[in-house]
């Protein structure tokens, strides 16, 4: 009974215990329970924060891509105008290309990606693919400016984190062609020379992305620049340069400056091929300004063609003494003093015309002022100061003053046209503006320059330049360059200027080149009757075919040199 | 819904009057949610690796027939097969730990896994709950059968466990079962003191592993402090719940799940986040919250001090892998692969879960009116 009681006690006891830990079990299960409710009611609010205070939806890749370019670099919805030449062949336009990005937060498989990648473009390695796919941002340019069949070989990898964005390239369709007068742009497409920097605003968003027609004929800049560039090979020339200009308008069809470069690739050229020669270079262009002399003899004291300039002796003005190059050792006419180029014939015109006189002459025909021209890469020419006896005397015939191309030749045409000044022209105008009634030397003048550079290509030191049928008529000149400050025979600058048809001009070609080099075909001969001379002769060939201009063959008797025939001395009769 | 009726004394029909019917729909509905969100989350992760779109889809569905019926079978038991069943699942994933480390290959850095019939299994997954019932099985014993020292043994239990599990190694599920054998002490009425020189001795724990791993340490200090290295994946986590919103971006439409390596798995949270948003989010939290706190709250009325412990370990084992998971992908922990229970892809943590689940369904049926035989004694 003790026992049993003792046992009964026991689970008494037991069964107390028991209950008193089930009761503390049960305090502590509401403190577990607290402990959760306290955990998820933090985790919500988190969520909470998250999801609403901290919303940021992922929008479209387009939107991410501005947002990561910032406003500043927003694809402009005006594409930059087209520039297309006279007939309306395109010499640059806006192209919109694909370039590739990654968002590397969509990119599911990087390596794949990468692998990929490189063996698209054989210029993205794997490696820097791979970094770029892992990269943190969301937005990293991958490659731009990419070709339609990368672009769809690209799709085909699938990777929702490679987009494009679609950028507007600058596209020169003739390259190089006319690398000088068109300029080019950065890749964000700003003008940064020539037609493209001067009217920035008009082929720009901006300017609503006008497009624009130049006076360029691109048939005639091809021949143009072929025969330029033959010549620099043949002479082996530094450099070479050259005009096509209507005469009338002083619209310029062709102009061209070598070495040139590749517009698309602006950054990489040298500076040498980026030189604008035309516009931006002056060179002392010699006896080519004797038609600027001459026709100041003729203008300013209307002496007739028989006119003689004894030019036996040089002329010595203090420590200086002028020669002839073709020297001809006698007494010559006005014809016979151009057609053979003589130096000292041009001074003493030049002399007869008086320092005042010949300046404001060289002043009208727009020689001695900056060039006015559209494009900004224009210089003022060198001209002496003060302008001195010696002066006068070296103008005359094209020394000790230097000048761009562009203004000699439309100084040229302004002679020949009958006397009314133009300048040079590169943009095409529709609206044909009321012609400017500027005369710079009358018809007379006019007609007796066009018979004495049609005599100088019949007879004289341009006789290479002839096409016949179409009276081209023109002048040397061979220049020795200036280094230091000396005349180096070696370095020549040989140009000519021919203008044709010489009856009723029309147009006027001008070609340069740069330290020409004899060679044996031209018995070591780099003057501008073996260099410059056959090139003009060659273009106007071209010319003549690509224009559809036919000729006119008429006998020599009926040229319009032939009047001045009986003022040239018969070669030995004396 | 009268499937059975009230006096049907078959397996079944005692087991759907008795069983908690609220909790098992609780269950079903994140079993549902999973296999959305697999839907959603795995096919990229797939195609990342190779394999097809819906690959880890298809296995993820094939999966959970065996673990809804591993759930439903459990819960038709009584304690004493739990506990039996519970012995054996423990003695056979300890033999499998032993074998992972002898034979199991290495993914990831660790070897957790060993191949059946195709499938790999990560016995540590199944030793979890199977310590816990078996723990609580000893620790109870203790209470009524004063000469049984069941405390010390399951002590000693538990140093074996954490030392196969460290070998692999394997500390997530060191964590996890540290905390909730300390919360079955701690439900054992364990004074205060010793509680907190546990917590004590765990946070030197902590710290220990802390210089001792590498990888451990690196994703602290990361946590700790975010410019210290690279925390992509945290990142793209709260991206997806940025890019979420009230109500997500709709399933499927998601974009950032794409950089998430785990997004079927570790990160399914955040994918639920980004694709369905807060809504969803808070709704997933309250069933989450409705079993745990239904399930504490049902132990209330059980007086067998091995059911609460079993069940409270069990239930806690839950909660912390789930706040581990979400703590997780909303930056609020360390980054820890953690499986979300019935929603991550993860055959081994859904064939366990609902192993441990049906557990605490078994033992939280309503008791046969034991307070009749009591008033008896």
């Amino acid at each position: 009974m003790i026992f049993h009681r003792h046992l009964r006690r026991n689970a008494i006891k037991l069964e107390g215990q028991r209950s008193a830990t089930l009761d503390l079990a049960r305090g502590r299960l509401v403190l577990i329970s607290g402990f959760f409710v306290l955990v998820y009611v933090l985790f919500a609010l988190r969520a909470f924060d998250l999801t609403i205070i901290q919303y940021k939806p992922i929008s479209s890749a387009e939107d991410l891509a501005q947002l990561e370019q910032g406003a500043g670099e927003v694809v402009a919805h005006v594409p930059r105008g087209d520039v297309v030449d006279r007939n309306g062949v395109l010499l640059a336009t806006t192209l919109k290309t694909a370039s590739l990005y990654v968002d590397p937060y969509l990119i599911s498989d990087p390596q794949a990606a990468a692998k990929r990648l490189s063996a698209i473009f054989s210029d993205l390695k794997y490696g820097t693919a791979l970094q770029k796919l892992q990269s943190a941002k969301r937005f990293v340019w991958l490659k731009r400016g990419i070709l339609p069949d990368e672009q769809y070989k690209v799709l085909e990898i699938g990777e929702p984190g490679l987009g494009f964005r679609y950028e507007e390239r600058r596209v020169y369709p003739q390259g190089s062609l006319l690398a000088h007068l068109l300029g080019y742009t950065t890749i964000d497409n700003a003008g940064q020379a020539g037609i493209e920097r001067s009217f920035d605003g008009l082929l720009g968003a901006g300017g609503g992305g006008q497009d624009l027609a130049l006076t360029i004929d691109t048939r005639l800049q091809h021949a143009l620049r072929r025969e330029i560039e033959a010549t620099i090979d043949e002479f082996s020339a530094k450099a070479g340069f050259g005009v096509i200009m209507d005469v009338r308008t002083g619209e310029i069809l062709a102009g061209v400056s070598l070495p040139d470069f590749d517009p698309h690739h602006a950054g990489k050229a040298p500076n040498n091929a980026l030189f604008n020669r035309l516009s931006l270079g002056v060179y002392e262009l010699g006896s080519v300004f004797k038609i600027f002399s001459t026709a100041a003899l003729f203008e300013t004291l209307n002496v007739p063609m028989s006119t003689t300039f004894d030019a036996r002796e040089p002329i010595k003005v203090g420590r200086f003494a002028i020669n002839d190059y073709h020297a001809e050792d006698r007494v010559l006419t006005v014809p016979e003093v151009f057609m053979y180029s003589s130096n000292i014939g041009s001074a003493m015109m030049g002399q007869a015309v008086g320092a005042t006189a010949l300046r404001d002459f060289y002043r009208d025909l727009g020689l001695l002022d900056r060039l006015d021209f559209e494009i900004r890469e224009v210089t003022k020419p060198l001209v002496p100061n003060p302008w001195g006896e010696v002066s006068t005397l070296t103008a005359s015939y094209g020394h000790g003053i230097a000048t761009t191309p562009l203004q000699v030749v439309a100084a040229v045409s302004s002679i020949v046209n009958g006397g009314y000044l133009v300048k040079p022209k590169l943009v095409k105008s529709d609206i044909v503006p009321p012609r400017e009634e500027v005369r710079v030397v009358s018809d007379k003048t006019a007609h007796r320059m066009r018979q004495l550079l049609r005599l100088t290509v019949t007879d004289g030191t341009a006789r290479k330049a002839d096409v016949p049928g179409y009276l081209v008529g023109g002048k040397t000149g061979t220049a020795e360059k200036s280094v230091a400050g000396k005349y180096d025979r070696k370095k020549l600058i040989s140009s000519f200027v021919g203008v044709f048809p010489m009856d009723a001009p029309r147009y006027a070609v001008f070609i340069g080149v740069d330290e020409p080099k004899g060679t044996k075909a031209s018995f070591g001969y780099a003057t501008a009757g073996w260099t410059a001379a056959p090139a003009v002769q060659r273009t106007i060939s071209s010319m003549v075919s690509i224009l559809g201009l036919e000729p006119k063959h008429i006998v020599a008797e009926q040229d319009i040199a032939a009047p001045l025939k009986h003022y040239i001395a018969v070669k030995g009769a004396h | 819904m009268s499937l059975f009726s009230r006096t049907d004394k078959s397996i079944f029909g005692e087991w759907w009057w008795t069983v908690d019917r609220g909790m098992l729909s609780a269950f079903l509905v994140l079993i549902v949610f999973g296999v959305v969100l697999v839907a959603t989350a795995s096919p990229p992760v797939a195609e990342r690796i190779g394999l097809g779109s819906f690959y880890f889809l298809k296995r993820h569905v094939l999966l959970l027939v065996p673990a809804t019926m591993m759930l439903i079978g459990v819960s038709m038991l009584d304690r004493r097969q739990i506990w039996r069943l519970s012995s054996l699942v423990f003695a056979g994933s300890i033999v499998a730990l032993i074998l992972v480390l002898a034979t199991g290959t290495e993914i990831k850095g660790a070897q957790r896994w060993i191949r059946i019939f195709g499938f790999s299994l990560q016995p540590s997954e199944f030793t979890k709950p199977a310590f816990l019932i078996v723990a609580a099985w000893l620790m109870g014993l203790q209470k009524t059968k004063e000469n049984v020292r069941g405390n010390l043994i399951a002590a000693g239990l538990y140093f074996l466990v954490i030392t196969l599990f460290l070998l692999q190694p394997d500390l997530g599920m060191t964590v996890i079962l540290t905390a909730s054998w300390a919360a079955q002490i701690f439900l054992a009425g364990l004074p205060f003191r010793w509680l907190f020189a546990f917590g004590a001795a765990g946070i030197a724990g902590l710290v220990a592993v802390y210089f001792s791993f590498d990888h451990v340490k690196s994703r602290i200090d990361r946590f700790i402090d975010p410019s210290s290295g690279d925390n992509f994946q945290v990142e793209r986590s709260l991206d997806a719940f940025q890019n979420g919103g009230l109500f997500g971006t709709g399933p499927g439409q998601g974009s950032v799940k794409l950089g998430l390596p785990d997004a079927h798995a570790d990160f399914i949270f955040s994918v639920l986040g980004e694709e369905f948003g807060l809504f969803f989010v808070l709704i997933l939290m309250l069933i989450l919250g409705f079993i745990l706190l239904r399930g504490f709250n049902r132990l209330m009325d059980h007086d067998d001090m091995f059911t609460v412990l079993a069940a409270g370990g069990l239930l806690t084992m839950f909660g912390l892998q789930a706040m581990v998971h979400m703590g997780s992908t909303l930056n609020l922990l360390p980054t820890k692969g953690m499986t979300l229970p019935f929603i991550s892809y993860g055959g081994s943590s859904a064939l366990s879960m609902g192993f441990a689940m049906g557990v605490v369904l078994a033992l939280t049926r309503r008791q046969r009116r034991s307070s009749i035989s009591k008033g008896g004694m």
